[in-house]
C-alpha cells in the first residue's frame, strides 16, 4: 500500500522550474531515498509535501487523502513530520519543551482549561511529559532535558530533532541529511537509528541525503532528481549502475571514463575467476 | 562584563532553600502582607509612595499584557496603547455625564476587556502574514489612529478636552451584625481614593500574574514561544499559528482593556494626550528591561522605569542623567534584561532529587 503518492506535480519559483512533473510513491513501512546534485529541488519537494509550497500542478495524498489544499499543521496532524536540513530547533526552549511542543498535535485540553487547571488539563501535561523524558531516552539523550537547545552538541541536537518530530507520532516521517555535518561513527549511529525507527515502529521514512554509504546501506528504494526531473528509480544496486545517474553527478565526461573503469574492474574480476 | 546574579543570589540564599515551595510561597506571601498594610502607616508623604506603586502596578499589568504579545508570541507590537486606550474610553462613555449613561464599573469592566480584546483580534487579522519590523510600523499605526480618533471625535470623546467627572465605582460588600441571621444589608463604599485603587489594582495584578503565569507553562504558552522562535517551524509541529497569534493578540489586548478603564476610574478624567506613543514605548522598555518573556522581568523593569524616576524625584535636574546612566549601565551588565525568562525544569518528577543542570548560558 502506498503512503505518499506524489503525481505529476510542478512546483515553480517565478521562470525557475524547480520541481517537474515529479512522480514518485512511497510504500508503506518502507525506507526510500530521494538523492540528487545539490539544488536538484529536493528540499522543495519536502516543502511542498508539507505543505509549506503549494505545487502549481499535481497533487500529493497521503494515504488516499489530497493534500493540495490543506496548510502544514493540518498535514502534520495528519501523521507526517520531518526535520531540516540545517537544524532548526527552537533555541531558547529546553530540549524537554521542544520535544513538547512536537506534541502539540496529540493534546486536545482548551486555553481555559490551561488557565483553571482542570483534571482533565492536569492528566495530560503529567502523561505528555512522562512521553516526552522517554522519548528523551529513547534518543539518548537523557540528562539533557533541561538543557537549553542552543546549547546542546551538534549531534544531539539533530537527535532532538528527530525526537521532536516523532513526538506527534507520525507515520511518515521526512529526514531532510540526517547525518550532515556527523563523523563516520556518528553517520553508523544515524543509520542504525533510523533503521531501527522503521523496524521497531514501523514509520514509513522518507530521506533526503549525500552520504551515499547511508542511502545505499538502508534504502529499499532510490529516487533519483536532477533539475526538478525524476531521472532514475529503483533499488540500491540499480541505481549505482545507472548511466544518468553517474552523469548528473560527475558529468557525462567522466561518467564515460566510470564506465571504462567498471568495464576494466568486471574484465580482471573475470581473469580471476 | 556581564555580572552573574545567579552566584550573587546563592551566596545570600542557598539553592536549596530557594527551591523550596514552602519558602516560596512564605516569602511571597510575607511580600503581600507587606503591601496589603502599608496604606495603614502613617509616614511622610503617605499619599504619595501609595499612589507611586499605584502606577507601578498598573504598568506591570499593561507590562504583562503586552509580554503575552512581544515577549511569548514574538509579535512586535509598538501600539499597545490603542487597547489600553480603547479600555479607558469605553469606561469613561459608559460611566460618566458624557452620554449620561451610568453603568457600574463591575459590568463595564469586562466589557472594556472584551471591547479590547475584539480590537485586538481585528488588527492581528490583517497583519498574520506580516513579521518583525513591518509588524511593528502597522502597529504602530494603529496606536496612533486611536489617539487621533479620540482627539477628532469632538461628538464622541469631547477632544481634546477629554472626558472629565468619570463615575468612581461603587463597591457593595455585605454588612454583618452580631445577632442572627447576622446579615444586615448591602453596605456601599465608593472608591474614590488612591488607597482603594491602590487596592484594586493589587488584587487585579494578583489576577494577572496568576493567569499569564499559567498560560506561560501551558501548552498555549509553548505554541506561543514556539512561534517565537521559528514560526515556519511551529507551525510543521502542528500549531495553528493563525489561531495563536490571534489568542496572544486577544489576551494581550484585553488586559490592557482592563487596564485603562481601572485607570480611567481612578483618575477621574482622561485625555487623548493619556494615551500618546510613549506609553507603549515606556512599556516596551519595561519589557525589555526586565528580560524579554519573563513575568518575575515584568516586575522589575516596572520597578525599574516607572518607581525611580519618581524616586529620583529630589535630584529633580539630574533625574534623566542619573535615570539614562542606570539603563546604560543595566544594559553593558545585563543585555538579557535584568531577569531573563528562564525555563521550567522539568526532567525530573516532582520529589526526586534536583539535579541541577550546568547550562552554561551565565558564562561563569
Amino acid at each position: 500500500m502506498n503512503v505518499l503518492e506524489i503525481e505529476n506535480v510542478t512546483k515553480r519559483f517565478g521562470g525557475l522550474v524547480a520541481i517537474n512533473r515529479l512522480d514518485i510513491d512511497v510504500k508503506e513501512s518502507s525506507i526510500s531515498s530521494i538523492i540528487g546534485p545539490n539544488g536538484a529541488g529536493k528540499t522543495t519537494l519536502f516543502n511542498c509535501i508539507t505543505g509549506f509550497y503549494k505545487p502549481e500542478e499535481g497533487d500529493i495524498s497521503f494515504y488516499g487523502k489530497s493534500l493540495r489544499k490543506l496548510p502544514p499543521d493540518k498535514i502534520t496532524s495528519l501523521g507526517i513530520s520531518r526535520t531540516y536540513q540545517n537544524i532548526r530547533l527552537f533555541a531558547n526552549m529546553t530540549t524537554l519543551e521542544n520535544i513538547l511542543v512536537g506534541q502539540h498535535p496529540l493534546l486536545k485540553s482548551t486555553t481555559i482549561e490551561a488557565v483553571i487547571h482542570t483534571p482533565r488539563y492536569r492528566d495530560e501535561e503529567e502523561s505528555a511529559l512522562e512521553e516526552a523524558r522517554r522519548l528523551l531516552n529513547f534518543v539518548g539523550l537523557s540528562g539533557f532535558g533541561d538543557f537549553v537547545a542552543k546549547n546542546l552538541p551538534y549531534g544531539a541536537q539533530r537527535r532532538l530533532e528527530i525526537a521532536r518530530s516523532l513526538a506527534s507520532k507520525p507515520k511518515l516521517l521526512l529526514l531532510d541529511e540526517p547525518t550532515a555535518g556527523m563523523n563516520p561513527q556518528e553517520t553508523d549511529e544515524m543509520t542504525l537509528f533510523i533503521k531501527n525507527l522503521r523496524d521497531n515502529l514501523g514509520i514509513t521514512i522518507l530521506l533526503i541525503e549525500h552520504d551515499m554509504r547511508v542511502v545505499m546501506g538502508i534504502s529499499e528504494t532510490i529516487t533519483v532528481i536532477d533539475y526538478g526531473t525524476k531521472i532514475a528509480e529503483g533499488t540500491p544496486a540499480e541505481i549505482q549502475r545507472n548511466k544518468r545517474v553517474i552523469e548528473a553527478y560527475l558529468g557525462r565526461g567522466a561518467a564515460s571514463g566510470l564506465s571504462l573503469v567498471q568495464e576494466q574492474g568486471s574484465e580482471e574480476a573475470d581473469g580471476n575467476a | 562584563m556581564t555580572i552573574n546574579i545567579k552566584s550573587f543570589f546563592d551566596r545570600i540564599l542557598p539553592l536549596s532553600l530557594r527551591a523550596n515551595p514552602w519558602f516560596r510561597s512564605g516569602l511571597l506571601a510575607l511580600v503581600y502582607l507587606f503591601f496589603l498594610i502599608l496604606p495603614t502607616f502613617k509616614f511622610p508623604q503617605n499619599a504619595f509612595v501609595i499612589r507611586v506603586i499605584g502606577y507601578t502596578v498598573l504598568y506591570i499589568i499593561l507590562g504583562l499584557g503586552l509580554n503575552i504579545q512581544i515577549g511569548f508570541a514574538g509579535l512586535l507590537d509598538l501600539g499597545y496603547v490603542a487597547f489600553y486606550a480603547i479600555g479607558a474610553y469605553t469606561y469613561a462613555l459608559l460611566a460618566s455625564g458624557q452620554f449620561d449613561v451610568h453603568l457600574s464599573f463591575w459590568l463595564v469592566l469586562p466589557i472594556a476587556g472584551i471591547i479590547a480584546a475584539v480590537a485586538g483580534v481585528l488588527i492581528g487579522l490583517p497583519v498574520l502574514r506580516m513579521r518583525g519590523d513591518y509588524l511593528a510600523i502597522v502597529t504602530l499605526g494603529f496606536g496612533e489612529i486611536v489617539r487621533i480618533l479620540a482627539t477628532n471625535l469632538k461628538k464622541i470623546t469631547q477632544g481634546s478636552q477629554g472626558i472629565i467627572g468619570i463615575d468612581s465605582p461603587i463597591l457593595y460588600y455585605p454588612a454583618f451584625k452580631a445577632t442572627f441571621p447576622f446579615f444586615n444589608g448591602w453596605g456601599r463604599l465608593e472608591l474614590d481614593s488612591g488607597t482603594h485603587f491602590y487596592y484594586l489594582l493589587l488584587i487585579f495584578l494578583v489576577l494577572v500574574l496568576f493567569v499569564t503565569n499559567r498560560l506561560n507553562h501551558s501548552r498555549v504558552g509553548r505554541a506561543w514561544i514556539a512561534l517565537r522562535e521559528d514560526e515556519d517551524v511551529a507551525q510543521m509541529m502542528g500549531i495553528n499559528t493563525t489561531f495563536y497569534k490571534l489568542l496572544a493578540f486577544g489576551v494581550g489586548a484585553m488586559i490592557g482593556g482592563f487596564g485603562g478603564a481601572i485607570f480611567a476610574a481612578w483618575q477621574g478624567s482622561i485625555f487623548p494626550d493619556n494615551f500618546n506613543l510613549f506609553v507603549s514605548i515606556n512599556i516596551i522598555c519595561i519589557i525589555i528591561i526586565g528580560g524579554l518573556g519573563s513575568i518575575p522581568g515584568v516586575v522589575v523593569g516596572s520597578l525599574a522605569l516607572i518607581t525611580l524616576p519618581d524616586v529620583l524625584r529630589q535630584f529633580s535636574d539630574y533625574r534623566t542623567i542619573l535615570f539614562g546612566l542606570l539603563l546604560v549601565i543595566m544594559m553593558i551588565a545585563r543585555p538579557e534584561g535584568f531577569l531573563p525568562a528562564q525555563r521550567g525544569k522539568m526532567e525530573k518528577k516532582k520529589g526526586e532529587a534536583v539535579i541541577v543542570a550546568e547550562t552554561g548560558e551565565e558564562g561563569a
